[in-house]
């Protein structure tokens, strides 16, 4: 019994080291190195084959300097706020677009909702390259956007959208938009209809009882569908680089700076484990919300 | 359970697996920079099976073959990038007894890439070109007159006559290792300067002119040339070339012109070697013997539009190629190009970090 137990538990965490806390201590090992001319590009190198001497000889030659390095340049602090700003705004647009969203299909006639879910997922189905790549050609100064709205009188001269910081917005938004629907649908289909019901029985208005029974009871969704737009939208690489202007500053950028123009491993290193550091104080402290609320329900 | 035929089988397909790998020849070569007919001639020729991969950025290729086991077996950086991984321990040197077309080489052309790769022993010259203006021709007298100085860095480093120009759009390449030294050089500063003292002179040329540059790109001006979206690009002379002949095609009215500046331009080489660890040492050495081949080499440089290392193919050269000075310059136009080294890391920061600098005013 307790075999079975032990190995049940295993399989989450085994995929938690092979997956996460191995890869991590690899960067970090590479963020305390110093960079070097050679394959790779970083030393030391560990070498097994020294044993325990050759292992504390790697060891006395790891140190901060790269982390004390990046206090020095206000680039590195600037990039990761204008990212954290960047990846808060799209996180509050997803939801303000997303949660109606899901709300509408919950509420569906029950025969509907495969389709409407099918609708929600079908994007996916063309490459997320493509897609931001149409983006470009939507969004651009002859693009189909600018005609619309000169079409329609609106506007006389064309915006400038494309090479934006609004044109990253409006990519990570799109594209992260069913990442936030979908977790919040899964909680609203749960909902116990009969708690509305109660709920108008005792006299609350349909908008009370919305925002008394209908939000609280979605709040699991709602935070996951958060961390599952903010996470990805905080290190994106590919949105900003392609939409972005040459002035739009994110943390992804920087990181591919530092690795692919400065070949500046360690240095690059650095920056991903204060990423990391960033995400995780707030996916901590969403776990033990969590918990607090299974103890609660226990 | 697996039964014995099952295991025939497997043991068979692992076998035929290997013995196709033995077979495989892995060419890693910058986006449209071949003659794709030339890729079938090779297969048929060798029987190897090419496969055929392209890049667009040095450092994608560097970050690969730093990382090791990149799985190729012929790649093409260009010279002060091919340095700096030779240092790196990431080529073998090519061996004499494979290569039968040594021959065919320009001596003129090797005696300056012995610079990045002394007497050719990791590497062998494909390409070179230069670093210059290209210019839509029209738009540009139109707004500067007909004296516009189309062929002198003062086009696109004095901020009066960009401001001028900025409306109708100019793009630059993102390559700091190409601009930078173009700003020395207008400046009458070494092109090949270190020194963060030197290269700190650069930034307030390049800064000046960022408000009127639209974009820092390296492959999108190709096509915003031709279409008429801008009227200048500092970029390479194959591209720029190119695009003059996609204009010149599509009959659009678009005159494009391409220009080694006078005060100098940067000459480039991309060279082809093979990686330290490459899995099909013969079949590499074929391909960099396949491509020696005058009549290959001609092939691919009059598909192209950009000057080779191979002196025995330019009997076979079209005319537009051979005649036309922008891919072949004069004696005298050569005498003022230059070439750089590479960037050691802490060059390379100061150099990276400026540019983010002059690009995004952080």
């Amino acid at each position: 019994m307790n075999l079975r137990r032990f190995s049940l538990i295993a399989v989450p965490y085994f995929w938690l080291l092979a997956l996460f806390l191995v890869p991590f201590l690899i960067v970090f090992k590479i963020s305390l190195s110093d960079i070097a001319l050679a394959i790779p590009p970083y030393t030391p190198t560990l070498e097994l084959s020294e044993g325990w001497a050759g292992f504390r000889d790697f060891a006395s030659q790891l140190d901060f300097e790269n982390f004390e390095f990046l206090a020095t340049d206000d680039l590195y602090w600037k990039s990761y706020l204008s990212s954290l700003k960047i990846a808060l705004i799209s996180t509050f647009f997803c939801l303000l677009i997303g949660f109606p969203i899901a709300y509408g299909m919950a509420n569906a006639p029950k025969e509907w909702q495969p389709t409407l879910m099918l609708l929600v997922i079908l994007p996916f189905w063309t490459s997320f390259l493509i897609r931001v790549y149409s983006l470009i050609g939507i969004l651009s100064q002859e693009g189909m956007l600018n005609q619309f709205l000169m079409w329609t009188g609106i506007i006389n001269d064309p915006l400038t959208i494309l090479n934006t910081n609004i044109a990253v917005y409006i990519g990570i938004v799109y594209t992260y938009c069913p990442f936030m629907i979908l977790p919040i649908y899964a909680t609203l289909t749960k909902l116990d209809g009969s708690l509305l019901e109660a709920a108008e029985d005792l006299g609350c208005s349909r908008t009370e009882a919305f925002w008394r029974i209908t939000v609280p009871l979605s709040k699991a969704g709602i935070i996951a569908g958060c961390f599952l737009v903010f996470i990805p939208a905080l290190g994106e690489f590919v949105i900003p680089s392609l939409l972005g202007g040459s002035d739009t500053l994110m943390i992804g950028k920087v990181l591919y700076e530092e690795f692919f123009a400065n070949r500046d491993w360690p240095v690059a290193g650095a920056v991903a484990v204060i990423l990391l550091l960033i995400l995780i104080i707030p996916i901590v402290l969403y776990q033990r919300n969590e918990q607090k609320q299974m103890e609660a329900e226990a | 359970m697996l039964n014995s035929k099952t295991c025939t089988v497997l043991v068979a397909a692992v076998l035929t697996a290997q013995a196709g790998w033995a077979e495989e020849v892995r060419v890693y070569n910058w986006s449209d920079y071949i003659d794709e007919d030339l890729l079938a001639q090779f297969e048929e020729e060798t029987g190897y099976e090419l496969i055929y991969d392209v890049f667009d950025s040095n450092e994608v290729l560097e970050t690969k073959l730093l990382a090791g086991g990149s799985g190729y077996d012929v790649v093409v950086p260009s010279g002060t990038f091919l340095q700096r991984q030779i240092a790196a321990g990431a080529f073998q040197p090519l061996d004499p007894s494979m290569l039968s077309n040594t021959g065919n080489l320009w001596d003129v052309i090797q005696a300056r890439t012995d610079k990045y790769d002394p007497d050719g022993q990791y590497s062998i010259n494909y390409m070179w070109g230069t670093t210059g203006i290209g210019v839509n021709v029209g738009k540009v007298q139109e707004i500067l007159g007909e004296d516009a100085p189309i062929g002198s860095l003062d086009l696109v480093f004095n901020p009066e006559n960009m401001e001028k120009l900025a409306a109708c759009g100019v793009h630059f390449l993102d390559a700091p290792g190409e601009i930078i030294p173009a700003a020395l050089q207008y400046l009458g500063e070494d092109p090949d300067a270190k020194d963060e003292e030197t290269l700190a002179k650069a930034e307030p040329v390049l800064s000046a002119v960022r408000p009127f540059v639209q974009k820092y790109h390296s492959s999108e001006y190709i096509s915003a040339l031709a279409n008429g979206d801008i009227c200048v690009a500092v970029g390479w002379s194959g591209d720029i070339l190119q695009s003059r002949d996609r204009a010149w095609e599509a009959d659009n009215g678009v005159e494009i012109a391409y220009n080694a500046p006078v005060e100098g331009a940067l000459m480039w080489f991309d060279q082809m070697a093979i990686p330290v660890d490459a899995p099909n040492v013969k079949g590499a050495h074929a391909f960099l013997d396949f491509i020696m081949d005058a009549e290959n080499m001609a092939a691919a440089s009059n598909y192209v539009y950009y000057a080779n290392g191979n002196l025995a193919s330019q009997p076979l050269l079209v005319e537009d190629v051979i005649g036309d000075t922008a891919i072949y310059p004069d004696e005298a136009t050569l005498e003022t190009l230059y070439t750089t080294t590479p960037y050691d890391a802490r060059s390379q920061r100061f150099v990276t970090r400026m540019w983010t600098r002059i690009k995004s005013g952080t």
